[in-house]
């Protein structure tokens, strides 16, 4: 675990930290392309890889026809053979039609060659709600895809990290899934001109408390950062740790937390069943059960599919007030 | 039901397999009879229950290999499906490394971990064996990305193609339609090559295909170039129509596709009671046997093999895949204490699974030089 960030007054976006890690990687290393949908002549559909052409080149950034499954497989053999390739997923909801190449092929390729191909790739997008897209364009694709070995995953809450997780992902020689959130792309954070990079498994410790650990994963630890602020009013406590990686999961400094406070709220965008928090929550039960003095308590977005109205889907969603509930049910407060 | 396809009307003097000497010839008859001997050896070993999963063989097909391998040079990758022992040992595998894999042994090309259907060997830049049909064909468009960009933007190697070999079942999944035009748009040097043995299992290839009989059409929407091969049985005939198409997509680095007619005279896998053709049909392909095809050819027309060569070479043969029975039998099988958790990650990291830490792989025995 870490609390070290380095300090700095330059303040940009999420979308641009992004577009700097992947620009300062691909000049480092002309291994390193981008492809995918609208990232060359688009400038890309979100404006992550906005100007990346212009430096680049179109033989390395790179448009590709609306066909995940083809070019998800197109890279990761573009990785066996040695290349650095980034693929972009317009949102991670449209990966699930190149579920085989992705979770077939990419994160058992060493395996099955038995140790003779690694498959250095980077699968990045945006992952949960961005904002009344409703089911098919919502999908916290973390519960789902966190089930299978082979790959890291990492899903960064701020600007800082998404520069620096996403320059560690280009760099990693197994393959990694990288969340990124629409909704997060224009917020502001600061960023340091120079080079930095995040290791995988290791949680930074957002806040420090006594009463409860909130773990969570991405854009929710924004939440949590509220409720925190609300819950301090109140005099209560808490830890938050923000796991910045969800595969590899740096259970020891979540241990040592609820070691500490003795009380854990889970925090995780996707659904309930077979989650990243029910998995937090019972690595907790195994290695720190006499510690709790309260059931774990998780807070997932609600399980259905996810609805377009605002209302509706505010009400699905993690957010500050659901947060707030439940660290104080593990206080016997509500 | 299909018919079988003679050879017809191709000037034996005039192709390209004209041009080449007597030893490569007499080199891809060794190739095909050795294919051929280590399947039946398979077939035993599976009978014996001494290979598990699922099996495929490659009696009959083994013309398809030895005659397109023999218009590539060592660093084109080559990819296919689950049907791949056949290509691992054109290829220049080690048998042993072959048989000791479907035993599920540690000498085995992938230590055991991948069996039958996933050949690898990163020596002779076979990129697999896959076994999810049509799988491979997003591959073999990456593999002629990364060569093309390994040439055009890093300025290494030279121009190479990527064969990407294909079953006709695959024609009907979505990954080869996208992988092709993708190819085709990017104009990617990757020569899809369908192995038509007129059956996806058991459905015949007109019951589960469009233009069954025009495959070509195919490629054609997607801008690429193709060549059907009719008589896919002769390796002399597929390399001569197939050498000269490879040379055009190596020189303008432009996708190809090829519909190569071949027959497999063994069940799709094991397990296959082989209700959907009759024995009629088996027999007039095994008629045009690619083993006795070629002999025939080197015995009359070139005059530089006779009976007895071919014997000696059955023989030898023949001691070769013993002696690749005997490796797998005598192998270790891998130890779940050190293997089951290696070459997850090339390099793992800590807490990466709440069922124990994953590490480092032994080096591959391919790799190694020491099958």
């Amino acid at each position: 675990m870490t609390t070290a960030m380095i300090e700095t007054t330059r303040q940009i976006q999420y979308r641009e930290a992004l577009r700097e890690a992947m620009s300062e990687e691909m000049r480092a290393d002309k291994r390193v392309f981008l492809l995918g949908e609208e990232v060359a002549e688009y400038n890309g559909a979100y404006k992550i890889s906005q100007g990346m052409l212009d430096e680049f080149g179109p033989k390395r950034i790179i448009d590709s026809p609306i066909s995940e499954n083809g070019f998800a497989g197109l890279g990761i053999a573009a990785a066996m053979h040695g290349l650095r390739p980034i693929i972009e997923f317009m949102s991670w909801s449209f990966s699930l039609v190149a579920a085989d190449q992705i979770l077939n092929n990419a994160p058992k390729m060493l395996y099955m060659s038995g140790g003779q191909w690694g498959c250095p790739i980077v699968f990045r997008g945006n992952d949960g709600a961005g904002g009344q897209l409703a089911s098919t364009h919502s999908w916290c694709v973390e519960g789902l895809f966190a089930n299978v070995p082979g790959m890291h995953m990492a899903i960064p809450s701020c600007p800082y990290d998404a520069k620096g997780l996403l320059k560690t992902a280009i760099r990693c020689n197994d393959p990694v899934f990288f969340l990124e959130s629409e909704r997060m792309l224009g917020d502001k954070g600061p960023v340091p001109e120079e080079e930095y990079t995040i290791p995988f498994g290791e949680a930074i410790l957002r806040a420090e408390g006594d009463d409860c650990t909130l773990v969570s994963f991405g854009r929710p630890v924004n939440f949590c950062i509220e409720a925190m602020v609300e819950l301090a009013k109140e005099e209560i406590s808490c830890d938050v740790l923000d796991m910045r990686t969800i595969r590899p999961l740096d259970i020891d400094s979540i241990v040592r937390s609820v070691k500490k406070t003795g009380r854990l709220v889970v925090v995780d965008q996707s659904w309930p069943f077979a989650s990243p928090a029910t998995e937090v929550i019972t690595q907790v039960c195994e290695r720190a059960f006499d510690y709790l003095d309260h059931q774990p308590v998780r807070v997932n977005s609600d399980d259905v599919p996810t609805p377009y109205a605002k209302e509706l889907e505010q009400a699905y969603l993690p957010h500050k007030g659901k947060i707030i509930e439940a660290v104080k049910s593990t206080l016997g407060l509500v | 039901m299909t018919t079988a396809t003679a050879s017809k009307g191709r000037d034996r003097k005039t192709g390209a397999s004209a041009m080449l000497p007597d030893d490569t010839l007499l080199g891809w008859l060794r190739d095909l009879v050795l294919i051929r001997e280590f399947e039946i050896r398979t077939m035993q070993a599976y009978s014996n229950a001494q290979i598990g999963g699922f099996c495929h063989v490659y009696n009959g097909q083994e013309a398809v290999v030895v005659g397109t391998f023999a218009a590539t040079i060592k660093d084109d990758p080559i990819i296919t499906a689950y049907r791949d022992h056949g290509h691992a040992l054109a290829r220049g595998m080690d048998p042993k490394a072959c048989m000791a894999e479907m035993f599920g042994k540690t000498t085995g090309c992938a230590k055991g971990k991948g069996g039958s259907m996933h050949m690898f060997d990163r020596p002779n830049n076979l990129f697999g064996g896959h076994g999810i049909v049509s799988a491979q064909t997003p591959l073999g468009a990456g593999l002629a990305f990364a060569t093309k960009y390994e040439n055009e933007v890093l300025g290494e190697g030279e121009k190479r193609i990527s064969l990407c070999f294909l079953g006709d079942g695959a024609l009907n999944q979505g990954a080869l339609h996208e992988a092709m035009n993708l190819a085709g748009i990017f104009s990617l040097p990757v020569i899809y090559i369908v192995e038509n043995n007129g059956y996806s299992m058991g459905t015949a290839i007109h019951r589960g295909t469009t233009m069954s009989d025009k495959l070509e059409a195919k490629a054609a929407a997607y801008g690429i170039e193709s060549l059907t091969i009719e008589d896919g049985m002769d390796v002399c005939a597929i390399y001569d129509k197939f050498k000269p198409f490879a040379d055009a997509c190596r020189r303008d680095q432009k996708p190809g596709f090829v519909d190569l007619k071949t027959y497999r005279y063994q069940g799709h896998s094991m397990s296959d009671p082989q209700k959907y053709r009759s024995k009629d049909e088996v027999g007039s392909y095994q008629e045009l046997d690619p083993i006795l095809t070629l002999k025939g050819q080197l015995i009359e027309d070139r005059g530089c093999l006779t009976e007895e060569d071919f014997k000696a070479m059955q023989k030898e043969v023949r001691a070769i895949v013993r002696e690749a029975v005997k490796f797998a039998e005598n192998s270790p099988s891998p130890d779940p204490r050190t293997e089951l958790y290696s070459d997850v990650f090339t390099d793992p990291l800590p807490n990466s699974s709440p069922s124990g830490p994953y590490t480092h792989g032994e080096a591959n025995h391919l790799t190694r030089g020491d099958a």
